[in-house]
């Protein structure tokens, strides 16, 4: 829907992730499309097994097989990057996209030093020489907020706590400066004390490096803080995306409405609602039409039969049957 | 780290001085040697002589005392069978043993350990797949079968390899070694096969499991995410990370390369420890016996001594833990 010459900085085209098995393929993404602007920082969010970190790793080529894209296209700056031959895909790991997981306990190799992880990845992507990159790596390990970086860079990930780990972790994933970053639920294993400290040197640092974040959580507070923008997923599928405080603030798709629960700062918006009974449907039993129509307390008859895309609705897209204007509305008011 | 070598030598002295108060209580408890040396016609006289001769009337502490300090002179009694002093026999059976152990344990690692990064790497190629067939007969087989097996096929049959004993010996400082010569290597190349082959498969079919856990592990994600290359994940990232369990393993499987070497010396009539060790048993002949106990416990103590400094080499975790705590 854009029309400015420039593309987006990435576009993700109708995604489709599938999981061949002996009883049948699964479909674990299903039809998900988005974009995300140059240093715009996109939350993702959903219940777990929505199909959040799929798309991530989807997007960095990183799929584990059995899982493929069976369809749909994935865009860097205009190019296709999807069906890049591996080592393609790999030099754009690291350099143009990088990636930060969830526990950064277990993301660094416990017998290299930091200073070894950060040093062979920027010389992986650049030019730098040995003691050049070991510069960038003191530089960048004093500007994600470890103290004395120059004895630290020399130490092993098991000298430092979760936090300060979860600091290497991002400097590792800016070492090369990408365009985009990819966080995983980054502070979900972190104690609660830091997790703010985190988001906001995450975010702080990109906008410096000038990178895109797609921050994938389950934690509306932290979109709340963080994001631009927010894509909602919902059983391997978009629920809702819009700016930030349209989608907080007057949620449009059902189930958004019952995310917004889980955020304390809202509670006068949450006494209206009722806490969504049941759970995301298994991959092998999600009902046809609208995913979400055995939970939804707005369901009608035409949610069980046709699956609804998304659809323009004030400054947000919504694949909700309640805002097509087409059809004749019998919509449950309660 | 000097405390801690400290402290390992330490439990490997109360190690040793337990393992020879246990070969020391074999003289007490098994056989009477004068009896054994003599046979039932010496008179009381060439009895006495022979008991004071051998330190049988002293005290048992003072006894013991005097074991401990012989044998770390290296004097370790007569043998009650050949009448000659333990410590000769031992230093004429001593390198056979050793080289055979030594050129096993490099044959297991050398071909082991790449067989089980390609088999990790590859699993679906029809290689792996041989590789582990083949290693499963490996595993299966006696080592005493295979060797009889390697003796009819290279030495009988196609007639390229000798079948017993040792050969092309130089002499080289006191040590007789049969690793410097074509012919030499010709004696221990099937011994030393027949002996490698089960730790070879145990070591290759280790590292391969240990290579698939690895490969799965967040840091190997995150290493592929940052877009390093596929040799230095694989080489580098990965099968470092293999390693610590691989050296725990081979310092416990040089012990049984020891106690199978037994066997192999047996089948290929290998002119070395065991062998002696063997014929020991069959004349209750206590000092050769006490004497290859006490060995054998030095060379474990020895091999878990070096097992742990290469851990130390190897994972910053434990560098850091015996200097006391990780920073914060
Ligand atoms: N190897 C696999 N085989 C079958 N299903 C899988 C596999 N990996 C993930 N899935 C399914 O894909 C769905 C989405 O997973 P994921 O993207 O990890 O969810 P999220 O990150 O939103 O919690 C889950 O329902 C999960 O069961
Ligand atoms: S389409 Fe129907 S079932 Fe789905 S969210 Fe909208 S109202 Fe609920
Ligand atoms: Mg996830």
């Amino acid at each position: 829907m854009t029309v400015s010459p420039k593309p987006p900085l990435l576009e993700v085209k109708d995604l489709r992730i599938e999981f061949p098995t002996r009883r049948g393929i699964l479909v674990a993404v299903d039809g998900v499309s988005f974009d995300i602007a140059e240093g715009e920082v996109l939350g993702v969010v959903g219940e777990s097994g929505a199909g959040k970190s799929l798309t991530g790793a989807s997007i960095i080529g990183l799929l584990e097989p059995p899982g493929r894209i069976s369809d749909g296209q994935i865009y860097l700056a205009g190019r296709r990057i999807d069906n890049l031959p591996y080592e393609e895909i790999r030099k754009v790991r690291g350099s143009e996209i990088g990636m930060v997981f969830q526990d950064p306990l277990t993301s660094l190799n416990p017998l290299y030093s930091v200073g070894r992880q950060l040093i062979e990845t920027i010389r992986t992507h650049t030019d730098l020489s040995e003691p050049a990159a070991r510069k960038r790596a003191i530089d960048l390990l004093g500007e994600v907020g470890i103290p004395s970086p120059k004895v630290r860079i020399d130490q092993y990930p098991h000298q430092f706590s979760g936090g300060m780990r979860q600091r290497v972790v991002i400097a590792l994933a800016l070492c090369v400066n990408p365009k985009l970053i990819i966080a995983d639920e980054p502070t979900t294993a972190l104690d609660v004390s830091i997790q703010a400290q985190i988001i906001t040197l995450l975010k702080r640092l990109c906008s410096e490096h000038g990178a895109a974040v797609m921050l994938i959580t389950h934690d509306m507070g932290v979109i709340a803080e963080t994001a631009n923008r927010v894509a909602v997923m919902y059983a391997g599928r978009l629920a809702e995306v819009g700016p930030v405080d349209q989608v907080i603030k007057r949620a449009k798709h059902p189930y958004t409405h019952g995310l917004m629960g889980s955020i304390p700062k809202l509670s006068r918006a949450a006494e209206r609602l009722v806490q969504i009974e049941g759970s995301m449907p298994r991959l092998n039993e999600i009902p046809s039409g609208c995913a979400f129509n055995p939970r939804c307390p707005k369901a009608f008859a035409r949610c069980t039969v046709e699956r609804p895309d998304l659809i323009p609705v004030d400054r947000s897209q919504v694949a909700c049957w309640l805002y097509d204007q087409v059809e004749e509305r019998t919509g449950s008011d309660g | 780290m000097l405390a801690f070598i400290v402290q390992r030598l330490f439990q490997a002295i109360i190690v040793m001085f337990v393992v020879g108060l246990i070969s020391f209580s074999l003289f007490q408890y098994v056989g009477d040697p004068v009896n054994n040396m003599l046979g039932p016609e010496g008179t009381i006289e060439e009895r006495e002589r022979l008991r004071e001769r051998l330190g049988l009337n002293d005290p048992v502490p003072v006894q013991f005392i005097h074991y401990v300090g012989n044998a770390l002179q290296g004097e370790y009694g007569l043998s009650y069978r050949m009448g000659k002093p333990v410590d000769e026999l031992i230093a004429e059976r001593l390198p056979a043993t050793i080289e055979l152990v030594f050129v096993s344990a490099l044959i297991a690692l050398l071909v082991g350990v790449p067989m089980g990064v390609y088999t990790g790497l590859n699993r679906n190629s029809w290689l792996s797949r041989v590789f582990l067939t083949v290693s499963l007969v490996g595993i299966s087989l006696p080592t005493f079968v295979i060797g009889i097996l390697m003796i009819l096929i290279f030495g009988v049959w196609l007639g390229w390899l000798p079948t017993f004993g040792r050969g092309g010996i130089v002499e080289l400082g006191g040590w007789q070694t049969s690793l410097l010569t074509l012919k030499g290597w010709s004696h221990i190349l099937m011994p030393a096969i027949t002996l490698a082959l089960f730790q070879l498969t145990l070591i290759m079919r280790l590292v391969r499991a240990e290579m698939l856990e690895v490969l799965r592990t967040d840091y190997i994600k995150f290493a592929r995410a940052r877009g390093l290359l596929n040799r230095a994940i694989n080489y580098g990232h990965a099968l470092k990370n293999t390693l610590v369990p691989v050296i725990t393993i081979m310092g416990l499987q040089i012990g049984s390369l020891l106690a199978f070497s037994i066997i192999t010396e047996t089948v290929f009539a290998w002119p070395g420890m065991g062998l002696l060790f063997l014929q020991g048993i069959a004349f209750v002949d206590i000092p050769v016996m006490a004497s290859y106990l006490v060995l054998m416990a030095l060379f474990f103590v020895v091999i878990n001594l070096i097992v742990d400094l290469l851990y130390y080499a190897v994972d910053p975790r434990l560098r850091s833990e015996h200097v006391g705590g990780a920073a914060h």
